[in-house]
């Protein structure tokens, strides 16, 4: 086993060979083995922008980097990727683009509807570049022309992993503004396509009727002993 | 390519041992335990009762209550803004109602606000970093409602509060349940593409506790799934949101005792905006990036109980502070993830947790206290795995998912999961993972009624100050359950939506401001001799490396 050192990222034990890193050019001795996030924390940056959820889920910090020798630009999370020897990188936080704002309830799930909110959409290229910048290794270029498809289901299925971190977005030829158009396609799919859920329909109104209502104020009165006896008699479902 | 890809060698000839035990394993289970077992275990084991981790609060409105030391210090500590520098005059954003927090429970009381008639222009989001930014997104496993005809409401309340060790507040519990299958129905409508049969029925999981199969699902990204919708429609309504622009305090009107708004801070130009509101939402969420009795955790970068601090500035009571979750099966190895989520839902899908000798210890679905106790007492004992960097764990035998629901199980409801390892060279189908507890949830807080109302020690609610999420506390009692944080942020981020349009059509005049309410927090800080350069809240954790620190000088 690596000699131990204890580092400032909280219970990080890592090994006390250090790596070189250059961020955004200046190079960096950091701890080997530990993510880009907590490279650059290790290494004096309290981060603001570029950090978020820290667990791969909300897309603030996704990265480009190159490795040493190589021109192949490579996309990773920072909160995800380890840290490697002579790794060039830089955090792209943020892809600038507006919202549009409509009204759902007045929207069809049709390829219409979202080129009339997105008509860059039409200008993609079949590049398959928006697909290589995804550090979620989705289809994104599929999800693209299934939209121009019109194929709604498809392409919400496709990207429903997306993480809005907009490198797609910055990388498009096409100028087209993923991450907002995907939410949308999601939103319609989800909306309008998958059928609903007849039995939480019938249970909504069954609340609304006051059906439990009675039982439940019963228990909120009933004594905890009483209580931890139902609870410990309950039947259980199988899981 | 990377270093540290996969097992090493010793590790690998240990996951030997699973999955010789494999086959005989898939035929068992673990007996659930009885409530005295689970008590006993609970108090031997769970962190909540290792000495040392705690101590009474010295000041405030509940001097002399039980919390976490990490809490004690925010709460002993200065007002981040100088009382009598601080310009009050000129009001930056003049508003009805002012969200703290940028998660689901701000969302879903910003919409709610505006359903129920609140000009979406009178409304003020203000979070520390971005609008979704929050513990929200990390929530995998799925939403508990009681909506298939063998389930009931009434079977989720004993659920509840069992796994709460009946210690929740009734009411907040009853409004809960009895609201949560309407919330489905909300969120179905607005788009949010929940885990279906061909014919609309919602696909339904068993979670820790739950004596029925009650989780809504969304893949293992529900949360992210719950939270980019609701945000997408709260911008599509205009909703003004400031990003980047924590409170940093309350602000009081001196007449009523009342709050009336918020000092926000812009976290990149240091610049203060004083916003006047005549309803504060707070939906701050917990405490987790406290790292209570030194645990990693799952939580958000911005989890530092912010709203904690603020409410009890203006004397709120607080409830169960003395009581966290350490989630059974956080990452315990490859050490670059260590502490992050693997979620319970795992285990609802069959996996099961196995030590050193390929031995069950535990019914996996017990309450998350109980399994979290339990994998702490194996490690105690010796029965865990050490990891390469030292640590501690035991395994979770992922691969048997698909052994049970078939091939492809995994990669189709598990793929953040199967990301979050595979990056790391780990491949979760074939081989299984180390787990070891980690900070997960603040199960106390704030007290609230049924209308969020933040409620003093006496009962009697603070005017104009309600709060909704995991920065309150009755609604879990000591321990929440799997699936009913997504659902509390939903229904009483709603129910804050609807009290705050409510008092805000009652409210005619605008409230005068001030941060009188500090003098008294502050001649109690003074006399108690905490030092000046101890400040809460403290926004975002620090995790600067030692020798930049001790070296840092500050010039521009």
């Amino acid at each position: 086993m690596v000699e131990k050192t204890l580092t400032q990222s909280r219970g990080s034990v890592v090994g006390k060979k250090m790596i070189r890193i250059y961020f955004m050019g200046r190079a960096y001795e950091v701890p080997e083995g530990l993510t880009i996030m907590k490279a650059l924390e290790y290494a004096g940056f309290r981060l603001v922008r570029g950090v978020g959820c820290r667990g791969g889920f909300c897309g603030a910090c996704p990265t480009a980097y190159r490795l040493p020798g190589e021109y192949k630009l490579r996309i990773g999370l920072a909160c995800q990727t380890i840290a490697e020897d002579g790794m060039h990188l830089v955090i792209l936080p943020y892809s600038p683009m507006e919202k549009p704002r409509y009204n759902i309830e007045e929207l069809k799930p049709d390829a219409g509807s979202i080129i009339a909110l997105f008509p860059e959409v039409t200008r993609c290229v079949a590049c398959n570049t928006c697909t290589k910048a995804c550090p979620q290794g989705l289809d994104v270029m599929d999800a693209v022309q299934a939209i121009i498809r019109g194929d709604i289901a498809k392409a919400a299925n496709t990207i429903f992993d997306c993480i809005s971190c907009g490198l797609c977005s910055l990388r498009c030829p096409a100028e087209i503004r993923h991450v907002h158009l995907f939410q949308l396609v999601r939103r319609l799919y989800g909306k309008y396509i998958l059928p609903k859920a007849k039995h939480l329909e019938i249970r909504v109104k069954e609340i609304e009727e006051g059906k439990y209502e009675e039982e439940l104020e019963k228990l909120m009165k009933t004594p905890i002993e009483e209580l931890k006896r139902l609870y410990s008699e309950r039947e259980i479902e199988k899981a | 390519m990377s270093i540290q890809t996969g097992y090493p060698h010793e590790i690998r000839k240990l996951i030997k041992v699973v999955e010789e035990t494999r086959p005989d394993r898939l035929k068992m289970r673990y007996r659930r335990l009885s409530l005295g077992e689970r008590e006993e275990l609970v108090r031997k084991w769970h962190p909540d009762y290792k000495p040392g981790t705690k101590r009474a609060l010295r000041i405030g409105s509940c001097k002399g209550t039980i919390v976490y030391n990490e809490v004690a210090d925010l709460l002993e500590s200065w007002p981040a803004v100088d009382i009598d520098s601080i310009d009050l005059s000129s009001i930056d954003y003049d508003v009805d109602i002012l969200v703290i927090g940028g998660g689901g429970a701000a969302a879903s009381a910003a919409l709610w606000a505006v359903y129920s008639g609140v000009d979406p222009e009178n409304i003020l989001i203000a979070t520390k970093l971005r609008f979704g930014d929050a513990n929200t997104v990390k929530a995998q496993g799925g939403i508990q409602a009681a909506d298939r005809p063998v389930d009931s409401p009434v079977l989720h309340y004993l659920d509840t509060m069992g796994g709460g060790h009946f210690a929740n507040k009734p009411e907040l519990v009853k409004a809960l349940v009895t609201d949560a299958p309407f919330i489905i129905k909300w969120l179905e409508g607005l788009g949010v593409m929940f885990d279906k049969t061909g014919e609309g029925e919602m696909v339904e999981y068993s979670g820790g506790g739950a004596c029925r199969r009650r989780l809504h699902c969304a893949k293992d990204y529900t949360g992210l799934e719950i939270m980019r919708v609701i945000k997408d429609e709260v911008l599509n309504r205009g909703v003004r949101v400031l990003e980047f622009t924590p409170a940093i305090e309350l602000l009081t009107d001196p007449d009523s005792g009342g709050v009336s708004g918020a000092v926000l801070w812009n976290i990149e130009t240091c610049e203060y905006y004083i916003v006047r509101s005549k309803v504060t939402i707070l939906a701050t969420g917990g405490f987790g990036r406290l790292h209570l009795a030194g645990f990693p955790t799952t939580n958000h970068y911005g989890a530092t109980a912010d709203g904690i601090v603020m409410a009890y500035r203006v004397g709120a009571n607080l409830r169960d502070m003395d009581t966290a979750q350490y989630h059974p099966t956080g990452v315990a190895w490859p050490e670059a993830i260590r502490g992050e989520l693997i979620t319970e839902k795992c285990r609802s899908l069959g996996a099961q947790l196995v030590n050193v000798h390929g031995e069950l210890f535990i019914y996996e679905l017990e309450p998350r206290d109980v399994v979290a106790s339990a994998i702490i007492r194996e490690c105690a004992e010796g029965r865990g795995i050490v990891t390469p960097t030292g640590a501690c764990g035991v395994w979770l035998d992922l691969p048997m998912i698909d052994e049970v629901r078939g091939p492809g199980t995994i990669k189709k409801n598990l793929p953040a999961m199967y990301r979050q390892f595979i990056r790391h060279g780990i491949d979760i189908t074939v081989e299984p993972v180390l787990t070891y507890p980690t900070l997960h949830y603040q199960n106390g807080g704030i007290e609230i009624d049924v209308y969020t109302r933040v409620l003093k020690p006496s009962g009697e609610p603070i005017p104009g100050l309600l709060a909704a999420g995991e920065v309150t506390g009755g609604v879990h009692g000591r321990n929440r359950l799997m699936g009913n944080s997504l659902l509390d942020i939903t229904v009483f981020g709603r129910r804050a939506g609807l009290t705050a349009a409510k008092l805000v059509k009652e409210t005619s005049v605008k409230p005068k401001i001030s941060l009188g309410h500090l003098r008294k927090y502050t001649m109690e800080l003074e006399k108690l001799g905490v030092p000046k350069t101890r400040k809460s809240p403290i926004v975002l954790p620090d995790y600067r490396g030692e020798r930049v620190l001790l070296k840092s000088i500050k010039v521009l």
